[in-house]
C-alpha cells in the first residue's frame, strides 16, 4: 500500500425497484419473462403516448431516503436525458437532473472496527434501458438484439459524496446500502439479476493537498469484491503514472474481470452532452406531510433498531447480533427459526442463544464451505428450530443433534424424522443407565482404582465408555450423576 | 447568440443525423430564427418568478402499481413499427463503445 497518496472515491449505484410494473405503464417487470412480452406503446416510445408515473415507485424511493436520514424534497420533477442508443426506444431517458426526491443523507460504514459516516449526495427516479444482445453463444452477431421487457423499469440512483478514501471502505459501503436498502424492501438487490449496480469515481492526491486530483469512472464490476479489486488496480494505476510524471487523464475505463485490469473506453467526446430538459409529458410531483408521514410510520424495522431489540428483548450478546443484523435474509431466518424454538422451549431466552449458536457457528460455517447464501440454505428455519426443541426437551444431546445436523443439511430432512428413523432418542430411562454404567465400571477396573484412589478426574474416561456403549444416546448428566453414586456406594 | 454551421453539425451528430451541404444551411437560416424568437422572450424580466417545467397547474398524476398485459395484437403492432425483427427480438444495428 502507498502512504504518499489519498485516495477518493466516490460511487453511484442504480438500484432496481420492487414494483409490479414498469414507472411509467402497467407492464409487468418481471425479469424472467420471454424477450418482448413485457412491452407496451408507452415503453417502446411509440408516438403519442403518455408515461403515467408509478405511485408505488415514488413511496419506495421516499422510504429509502428516510432511512439513509436524507432531506426529502416535495417538489420533485422529471428531466429528459438525451442519447441515442438502440437500447432506449424513446432516444431519450425519463430521469431527474434538479430537483430529485432525496437529498443530503448519510450511511455509517464499519472498517476494522471504526465507524465513519459516508454522505449521501442525492436519490434520483428515472427509468431502466432495454437489453441490447450482441453475441450467440461463442458467436459474435454483426447486428445487436434488443429486449425491451427492462426498458422502463423504475431505478433509483444513489450518488455518494466523494467520502471514501480506500477500496475496502467502497465495499464496506456498499455493503451498508445493500443491506439497508433490503431492509425498507425497496429492492431484491440482486448483483447477478443486475437490481444493484455501482460505477465508481475515484482520484489520488498527495496527502496535504485540497485539490482533487483528475478522476476515472470505472464500470462494468458486477459484485461487491469486483468493485473493490477494479479500484485497487486503479489506485496502482494512477499512482505509477503520477509518480513516473505522467498525468491522468479524464475517462470512463471499463473493468476487465478476466484480466483483471481497468481499460480505457474510447468513447466520443461529445458522448457526455446529454441535454437535460424537464419532461413535458409529466407534471410535477408535490408530496405533502402526509404522504411522507404515512411513509415513515410504516417504515419497515431498520438494522439499528433490530440491534436493539435482540440485544434488549432477547439478551444475544452483541458479538452474535452484529454478524445476524448484518444480512436482513440473515436476520430474518433467525427470528423464524426463533419462533419454531420458542413454541417447544421452557425458556424463551435460552432458546435465543441456541438458535444463534446453530446458526452462527454451525450452519454458517457450513453454508460458506459449500459457498451458498443463507437464501441457499439447504436447511429451513422451521427445522433448525425443531432441532433446538429436540435438544432443550432432552430427547436427543447436543453430541447426536450435530450428526442430525450433517444429515438435515443434506436434505433438509425434518430433524424430529431421522430420530425416529436412526433410534437416536437419548436414554433418560433410570433403570437402562444404572445398567450401563454398571457394565463400564465392570469392564474398567484400572479406572476404577484410580478414581478410588483419589483421581476424581478419572471419572471422565468412564463417562467415555458409557458414551460409547450408548452409541451416544445416553443421556450425560445422568450418567455422570449415576455413576458417582455407584463409584461412591 | 448567432447560430453558426459548427452548431448546426454538433447538434446533428447528437442526433445521429446526416444532412448535406445545401440542407444544412437551410436549418442555420431555420434553427437560428427559433433562438432568435427565444432571445426576444429573453428580454423578459423573471428575476421574481420561479423557474416552470410544466405549462398546467396539476400535480401528482400518478397511478396504482397493478400489472395490465399488453394483449398480442399490441405487440405484434409494435414490431410491426420497428424497422426488422429477429424471432422475439427487435434486430437493431450494432452499436459498441470502443475499448483499447
Ligand atoms: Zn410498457
Amino acid at each position: 500500500m502507498n502512504n504518499k497518496y489519498e485516495v477518493i472515491i466516490g460511487l453511484e449505484v442504480h438500484s432496481q425497484i420492487k414494483t409490479k410494473t414498469k414507472i411509467f405503464c402497467n407492464c409487468s417487470t418481471d425479469f424472467h419473462s420471454q424477450p418482448n412480452t413485457n412491452i407496451c406503446p408507452v415503453c417502446t416510445g411509440q408516438p403519442g403516448v403518455l408515461p403515467v408515473l408509478n405511485k408505488h415507485a415514488v413511496e419506495l424511493i421516499v422510504r429509502t431516503g428516510l432511512a439513509l436520514d436524507c432531506t426529502i424534497n416535495k417538489k420533485s420533477v422529471f428531466a429528459r436525458k438525451q442519447y441515442f442508443y438502440p437500447d432506449l426506444p424513446k432516444n431519450y431517458q425519463i430521469s431527474q437532473y434538479e430537483l430529485p426526491f432525496c437529498e443530503h443523507g448519510k450511511i455509517n460504514i464499519t472498517v476494522d472496527g471504526k465507524t465513519k459516516s459516508i454522505g449521501i449526495t442525492r436519490i434520483h427516479l428515472e427509468e431502466d434501458a432495454g437489453k441490447l444482445i450482441h453475441d450467440i453463444g461463442s458467436r459474435q452477431l454483426d447486428y445487436s438484439l434488443a429486449d425491451y421487457n427492462r426498458t422502463g423499469v423504475p431505478l433509483m440512483e444513489i450518488v455518494s459524496e466523494p467520502d471514501m478514501r480506500s477500496p475496502q471502505e467502497a465495499a464496506a459501503y456498499l455493503e451498508s446500502l445493500k443491506n439497508l436498502i433490503e431492509y425498507v424492501e425497496a429492492s431484491d438487490c440482486n448483483m447477478e439479476e443486475g437490481k444493484f449496480r455501482c460505477d465508481a469515481n475515484i482520484s489520488i492526491r498527495p496527502f496535504g493537498q485540497k485539490e482533487f486530483g483528475t478522476k476515472a469512472e470505472l464500470k462494468n464490476m458486477n459484485s461487491i469484491s469486483g468493485v473493490q479489486e477494479a479500484l485497487s488496480y486503479e489506485v496502482e494505476r494512477q499512482i505509477e503514472i503520477v509518480e513516473s510524471g505522467g498525468r491522468v487523464i479524464q475517462e470512463t475505463r471499463t473493468w476487465d474481470p478476466n484480466e483483471k485490469v481497468t481499460k480505457s473506453m474510447r468513447s466520443k467526446e461529445n458522448a457526455h452532452d446529454y441535454r437535460y430538459f424537464p419532461d413535458p409529458d409529466l407534471v410535477p410531483v408535490n408530496l405533502d406531510d402526509e404522504f411522507i408521514d404515512n411513509i415513515k410510520k410504516n417504515i419497515p424495522e431498520l438494522p439499528e433498531a433490530r440491534k436493539a431489540r435482540l440485544i434488549n428483548d432477547l439478551g444475544l450478546s452483541e458479538y452474535d447480533t452484529n454478524i445476524i443484523i448484518s444480512d436482513k435474509a440473515l436476520a430474518d431466518y433467525y427470528e423464524t427459526a426463533l419462533n419454531t424454538a420458542n413454541k417447544g422451549a421452557k425458556e424463551p431466552a435460552a432458546a435465543a442463544k441456541t438458535v444463534a449458536n446453530w446458526i452462527i457457528t454451525e450452519l454458517l460455517g457450513k453454508l460458506n464451505n459449500s459457498k451458498l447464501t443463507i437464501k441457499e440454505s439447504p436447511i429451513s428455519p422451521e427445522n433448525i428450530g425443531k432441532l433446538v426443541i429436540l435438544i432443550s426437551k432432552g430427547t436427543i444431546s447436543g453430541k447426536i443433534a450435530k450428526t442430525i445436523f450433517e444429515d438435515m443439511f443434506k436434505d433438509n430432512k425434518d430433524p424430529e424424522v431421522i430420530v425416529k428413523e436412526k433410534g437416536l432418542v437419548q436414554i433418560s430411562d433410570a433403570g437402562e443407565i444404572v445398567k450401563v454404567c454398571q457394565e463400564a465400571i465392570d469392564e474398567n477396573a484400572k479406572i476404577v482404582a484410580d478414581y478410588k484412589s483419589g483421581k476424581k478426574s478419572a471419572i471422565g474416561a468412564l463417562v467415555g465408555a458409557v458414551m460409547k456403549k450408548s452409541k451416544g444416546k445416553a443421556n450425560p448428566q445422568m450418567v455422570n450423576k449415576t455413576l458417582t453414586e455407584l463409584l461412591n456406594k | 447568440m448567432e447560430l453558426t454551421k459548427k452548431d448546426v453539425d454538433y447538434v446533428a451528430s447528437l442526433a445521429r443525423l446526416e444532412f448535406e451541404e445545401k440542407e444544412k444551411e437551410n436549418l442555420v437560416k431555420q434553427l437560428g430564427s427559433i433562438l432568435g424568437y427565444i432571445d426576444k422572450i429573453k428580454e423578459v424580466d423573471t428575476s421574481t418568478i420561479a423557474p416552470t417545467s410544466h405549462g398546467g397547474t396539476s400535480e401528482n398524476v400518478w397511478r396504482e402499481d397493478v400489472v395490465v398485459k399488453s394483449s398480442q395484437e399490441t405487440i405484434d403492432a409494435l414490431f410491426k413499427n420497428a424497422p426488422e425483427q429477429d424471432g422475439d427480438f427487435f434486430k437493431v444495428k450494432k452499436v459498441m463503445e470502443l475499448e483499447d
